[in-house]
Formats: C-alpha cells, sequence, structure tokens
C-alpha cells in the first residue's frame, strides 16, 4: 500500500473540566490515502469533529490535551508550529463546516472571502485573486459566478452558500478536504446536489476527502472506506459494502435499523436505547455495554479491542464471531 | 433608502410638536403652573392686578394658551425676529434664547466629544484585550475596573477629582469653561481634562465591558473557524473578522450615548460648572424661564431622534444585512 496521505495514530483529546477530563478522543488511530474518499459516522459527541478539527489545528490547545500524532505528508502536525500549520491550513488541509448559514462571514462579499483564502496562500495581485475566486464558484456550479461573487451570504441560499465555502476550501486544490457534516442543515434534495458535487470535484482534483456525517446512508454511497465511531474510538470499519452488507457490532446494527427504508415491513424506526456515555465517566469494559441488546458479563469487564474480520474490515465487539453473522442475517439485514 | 429617511423625518417633526405639548401641558396645564402663575412670578412681590395683566402682555402670556402653544409651534419651525427656528425669548434676562442656546450647545459639544475620544481609546482597547485574554489576571484587573467605573456615581468621581488635582495637589486649574479662543489652548485643555476623564470614565467602563463581551461572543462564531480554517494570520482572524463583526454594534450604542450628551451632561456641567445646556436646564428650571426649559427640552429631543436617525443610516452601510425600504 502506498504512503498514506494522513496517518493519526493513537490521537487523544481531552478536555479538562471541572466535572473531571472530558474524553472527547480516546486512542483513536485512522490513516486516509490520497484520493480516497474516508466516511466517519457516530452520534453527536462520538469524537468525529473534534478529531477532525485536531488534524486542522482548530482545537484550541490551551483548553485541550491532546496526545498521539498525525502524520500529514511526512509531517507531525501536532509538532508543528503555528505559522507552519497556518501555511498548511487552508492551502493542502481545507474544511468545510455543517452550518452554511454561519460559516461564511456576514459582512464581506462572497467572492471576496473566497479570494482573501487564496490571498492567504499565494501571493498574486487582489484582481488575480478575484478572478480565480469567480472560477472558483463557476466550478461549483453556482449560476452568473461573477454577479454572485459580489453578493454578500444573506443572499445566497443555504445550498448555495455551501457550495461558495466548498469553492473556498476547494480553491487551493487542497491534498485534502474535511467536510464535517456538509449537508446535515440542507434540504434533502440539495443534499445529493452538494454531495455530487463533492464527487465530481474531488476526481477532478484528486483530493482526499474526510466525510464526516452521522447518516451512515450517506457514507455508504460516497465513501470508499468507512470508519464508526463511539464515544471517542473507532469502533468498526470497513469498505461501504463491509459495513452495509456485513456490519459486525451491535452499535452498527443499531445505526442500520434507524435508517428508514422505502418497502420495510413496518413503518416504525428502531432507535438506539439510552444516549451516549458521559465522556467523563466511561463505562467500564465495552463502552457502548450499557445500551447493548447482546450484552453479557465480559462486556463490563474488559475493552474489546479493534479487531480484523476480514481484510480491512475490523470491529470490536466481544460477540462470537459466529453469533454475529447469525444475528446480522436474522435481525439487522432482514429487518432493514 | 431616500424615502425611508424622508418618512423619519416627518416622523421626527411629529414626535417634537408632541414633545412640546407635553413639555406646555407640564408647565402651564398642571396645578401650580398656567399663565397666570408665571406672570405673578415675574411681576415682583405681592403685586396689584393690573401689574399682573401688564407683564402677561409683555411676555405673550395673556392670549389663550391654545394660541400660545400654536404661536410658540409656529414660530418654531418658520422663525421668529430672531430668525429660524424661533426659539422665543427668555423671561428673566429679557432676551432671545436662541445665541444663548447656541453658545451653549457649543459648550456641550466640546466636553461630549472630548469625552467620546477618551472613553472610546479606553473602553475599547481594554475590552478587546480581555476579550483575547479570557480569564487572566489582566482580564480580572480590567472588568474590576469596569465594574468600579460602572457603580461610581459621576457625582462622587467629580468631587473626588477635584479634591484630589485641583484642591490637594493643584496639578489642574479650578472649574469653569475657557473658551478656546479667547484663552488659548493650554488654559481650555486643562479645564475641560478632568470632566472629560470623570465623564469618559463611567462610559468608558460600560465600553470595555461591552466590546469584551462582543467580541468573546464572536469569537465562537462559525464564520472564524472558517477564517482559521482558510489560514489566515491569527492577527488577520481577531481583526478582520472578529473586531470587524463585534464592534459594529458597537456604533448603535455610540450614537445614543453621544446624543444623550449632547443633549447636556447635567451633572457634570454643574459639578465642574460648565455652561453648557444641562447647566441651562438646572438653571432655568430653578427660576421659572418656562421657554428657556422647553428649548432645552426640544433641542434634547431633536438631538436623541436625529442620532437614532443617523445611526440607522450608518448601520444600513456597515452590515450589509439592513435594508431600508
Amino acid at each position: 500500500m502506498a504512503e498514506p496521505l494522513l496517518e493519526v495514530r493513537n490521537l487523544s483529546v481531552h478536555f479538562p473540566t471541572e466535572d473531571g477530563i472530558v474524553k472527547a478522543v480516546d486512542g483513536l488511530s485512522f490513516s486516509i490515502q490520497p484520493g480516497e474518499t474516508l466516511g466517519v459516522v457516530g452520534e453527536s459527541g462520538s469524537g468525529k469533529s473534534v478529531s477532525f478539527l485536531t488534524v486542522m489545528g482548530l482545537i484550541n490547545r490551551k483548553s485541550a490535551l491532546v496526545e498521539g500524532e498525525v502524520i500529514f505528508q511526512g509531517q507531525d502536525l501536532l509538532k508543528l508550529p503555528g505559522e507552519e500549520l497556518q501555511a498548511i491550513r487552508g492551502a493542502k488541509i481545507a474544511m468545510i463546516f455543517q452550518d452554511p448559514m454561519t460559516s461564511l462571514h456576514p459582512f464581506y462579499r462572497v467572492g471576496d472571502q473566497v479570494a482573501e483564502a487564496i490571498l492567504a496562500h499565494e501571493d498574486i495581485s487582489k484582481k488575480e485573486a478575484a478572478k480565480r475566486s469567480v472560477e472558483m464558484l463557476g466550478r461549483v456550479n453556482i449560476p452568473r459566478p461573477d454577479e454572485r461573487a459580489r453578493q454578500y451570504p444573506h443572499e445566497f441560499s443555504g445550498g448555495m452558500r455551501q457550495r461558495a465555502m466548498i469553492a473556498m476550501a476547494l480553491s487551493l486544490n487542497p491534498d485534502l478536504l474535511i467536510a464535517d457534516e456538509p449537508t446535515t442543515a440542507l434540504d434533502v434534495t440539495v443534499q445529493a446536489q452538494i454531495l455530487t458535487l463533492i464527487d465530481r470535484l474531488q476526481s477532478e482534483f484528486n483530493t482526499a476527502v474526510a466525510l464526516i456525517t452521522h447518516d451512515l446512508g450517506v457514507v455508504a454511497e460516497h465513501c470508499d472506506h468507512i470508519q464508526v465511531m463511539y464515544a471517542g474510538r473507532i469502533v468498526e470499519e470497513g469498505t461501504g459494502d463491509d459495513i452495509y452488507y456485513n456490519p459486525m457490532m451491535p452499535y452498527t446494527w443499531g445505526l442500520m435499523r434507524s435508517i428508514p427504508r422505502l418497502g420495510a415491513e413496518t413503518d416504525r424506526l428502531t432507535p438506539i436505547m439510552g444516549s451516549p456515555p458521559s465522556l467523563i465517566h466511561l463505562p467500564d469494559g465495552c463502552s457502548f455495554s450499557p445500551r447493548c441488546p447482546y450484552v453479557f458479563d465480559r462486556c463490563h469487564q474488559e475493552d474489546p479491542a479493534l479487531i480484523a474480520v476480514d481484510g480491512r474490515h475490523a470491529a470490536a465487539c466481544h460477540l462470537p464471531l459466529e453469533e454475529r453473522d447469525r444475528i446480522v442475517a436474522e435481525e439487522v439485514l432482514s429487518t432493514s | 433608502m431616500l424615502r425611508y429617511i424622508i418618512r423619519r423625518l416627518i416622523w421626527l417633526v411629529f414626535v417634537l410638536v408632541v414633545i412640546t405639548a407635553i413639555t406646555y401641558a407640564i408647565f402651564f396645564v398642571l396645578p401650580g403652573g398656567g399663565s397666570e402663575a408665571i406672570a405673578q412670578r415675574f411681576a415682583g412681590k405681592a403685586p396689584r392686578p393690573e401689574v399682573v395683566q401688564e407683564v402677561k402682555i409683555q411676555m405673550g402670556l395673556d392670549k389663550p394658551l391654545g394660541i400660545q402653544f400654536f404661536n410658540f409651534t409656529k414660530n418654531l419651525f418658520i422663525g421668529d425676529q430672531y430668525g429660524w427656528p424661533g426659539l422665543g425669548k427668555s423671561f428673566t434676562i429679557r432676551q432671545p434664547l436662541k445665541p444663548i442656546l447656541m453658545e451653549r450647545a457649543l459648550v456641550t459639544l466640546q466636553l461630549a466629544v472630548g469625552a467620546a475620544i477618551m472613553w472610546l481609546l479606553i473602553g475599547i482597547p481594554i475590552g478587546v484585550l480581555s476579550a483575547l485574554r479570557p480569564r487572566t489576571l489582566f482580564d480580572r484587573f480590567a472588568m474590576m475596573f469596569a465594574l468600579i467605573g460602572i457603580s461610581i456615581p459621576v457625582f462622587v468621581l467629580g468631587a473626588v477629582g477635584l479634591y484630589a488635582f485641583v484642591y490637594k495637589t493643584h496639578l489642574l486649574p479650578g472649574t469653569g469653561y475657557k473658551p478656546l479662543l479667547e484663552y488659548g489652548f493650554q488654559p481650555w485643555f486643562s479645564h475641560f481634562l478632568l470632566p472629560w476623564f470623570v465623564l469618559a470614565l463611567l462610559y468608558a467602563a460600560f465600553y470595555a465591558r461591552l466590546s469584551r463581551a462582543n467580541l468573546l461572543e464572536v469569537m465562537g462564531e462559525d464564520f472564524m473557524r472558517t477564517a482559521r480554517a482558510k489560514g489566515l494570520t491569527e492577527r488577520r482572524v481577531i481583526v478582520h473578522h472578529g473586531l470587524r463583526a463585534s464592534l459594529t454594534p458597537l456604533v448603535t450604542v455610540f450614537g445614543l450615548d453621544m446624543a444623550g450628551l449632547l443633549a447636556g451632561a447635567v451633572i457634570t456641567e454643574r459639578i465642574f460648572n460648565i455652561p453648557g445646556l444641562g447647566d441651562l436646564a438646572i438653571k432655568s428650571i430653578g427660576s421659572q424661564d418656562v421657554y428657556a426649559i422647553l428649548d432645552v427640552t426640544l433641542i434634547a429631543a431633536f438631538i436623541i431622534t436625529f442620532a437614532n436617525l443617523v445611526v440607522d443610516i450608518a448601520y444600513a452601510f456597515l452590515d450589509p444585512r439592513v435594508r431600508y425600504e
């Protein structure tokens, strides 16, 4: 396998608070290959955003204890001085965020905001940057980009704003695009357009993409590799097919059952019972054990490791494999 | 935009008429007031009815109240024999009020502008630095200063200032107003320094808290994260994105604060013996100089309504989301 573009090794992000240490990310390891799309799935508070904000250096290091390594193109980003990280941010790693309504500055013209990103990294004239920004807005399918560039964010719809954010992120042709729930705040029809746009641009620019979402349906369709996160760790990873047709741990099953499907026998969804654990006092043993319907003694005593099931497909669960195969066949795929 | 401004100006005229009517009512209709009572007060001790009648005619108090009010309002908008706007004549010094008011407004203007420059230069930098270093020693000291600044009444601070800088140490000359053109820069400046500072401290404290709170809020906004994600320098993130968004709301507050002061910084002017509008208001109330009171009230009302309009228009230029139809 080629040298990975990004390799995160044993990353922990802990926030000390008055109530105790919040272990937002706890021993996370993964890698992204150049040009690959990685899907990161999990509930709110599973650490998926925090881990990628840490990669970007957007976590306030004064309020967080960060440990581990984030190797990007051979450099450990966590050890890089602020200025060098700044040069990478936006230029080599770009990020788009969940809520396009609030992610653009309300007082500046959209074109200027895109141009500002270009000017931060390239020594070109303002005019040249403005031209490039219009060009980028056109490439993300914003109609009449020269006119739109002179408008303010409030004159854009949500979908258009997210397009503008994507234009800004891709304007420097980054090697990695982190998309943090890029479609969560958008209408369903617009969601599909944005995802298709990201797909298209990804092949045009040959950018690797980390697609963070809580929607398993979204990642299955658009990602080469998927990792499911729970309580700051990866609990299952594999290809889209692995996760979708052969999920190997109860939390992923729960996510699968929560997806609404056409033609299902029942019109009721099966949610995952309970709520995500406190990141201050993680449960003993497996952190999913308090919510797991298949829990047994061992789960409370021992934290399951992420063990390969088949190739890059791995899951963290104590249940015997045959038992899991049976449950998948009888209870998960049949109901879904 | 133009239509909006015209509509607001018409509204302004309406507000002024209503305020004139209310002030008029307070002095002429409420018990203890009225043309008769006013005339008696200016007619000397135990006046004979003929004398009172004479005074009433002289002061224009003999006509029915409605006519008096109409004449006053009419003069206000189209001018009287002393020019436009017609502000009438003082009962006590028997002179046209317009030049007096102009002179005093100019004094108040100097006081207010000087203080405003001071409080902006003190308050905003403190607030911004505090917001950039929240919960540090600097922040805590700055906010303690702000709390004290807000809590001390102007009359206490003024008196303490006079005691310390004038009476005890003679670092500054006494109170009063020394016009710049007549006395030159040094006396003018040294007489204004303490009143400016006393007035500015209260506002500086308030502005420090306000700009700190605004900037802290903006620092957590999504667009700040976007700015950082773009790879901008921290300096550019804070100045270009943070301050631009957090200080714009201060324009509203500043406009209204300035207006309030221009209408007369009553306490400060009294303490430092500065002949401004606020000082005139107090003196006129003491001497029952009804037209002077009416004029000061009207000027205050005008400045405040007008400042509101200016702030609203300015906001349309500062915040592209604001549009007026």
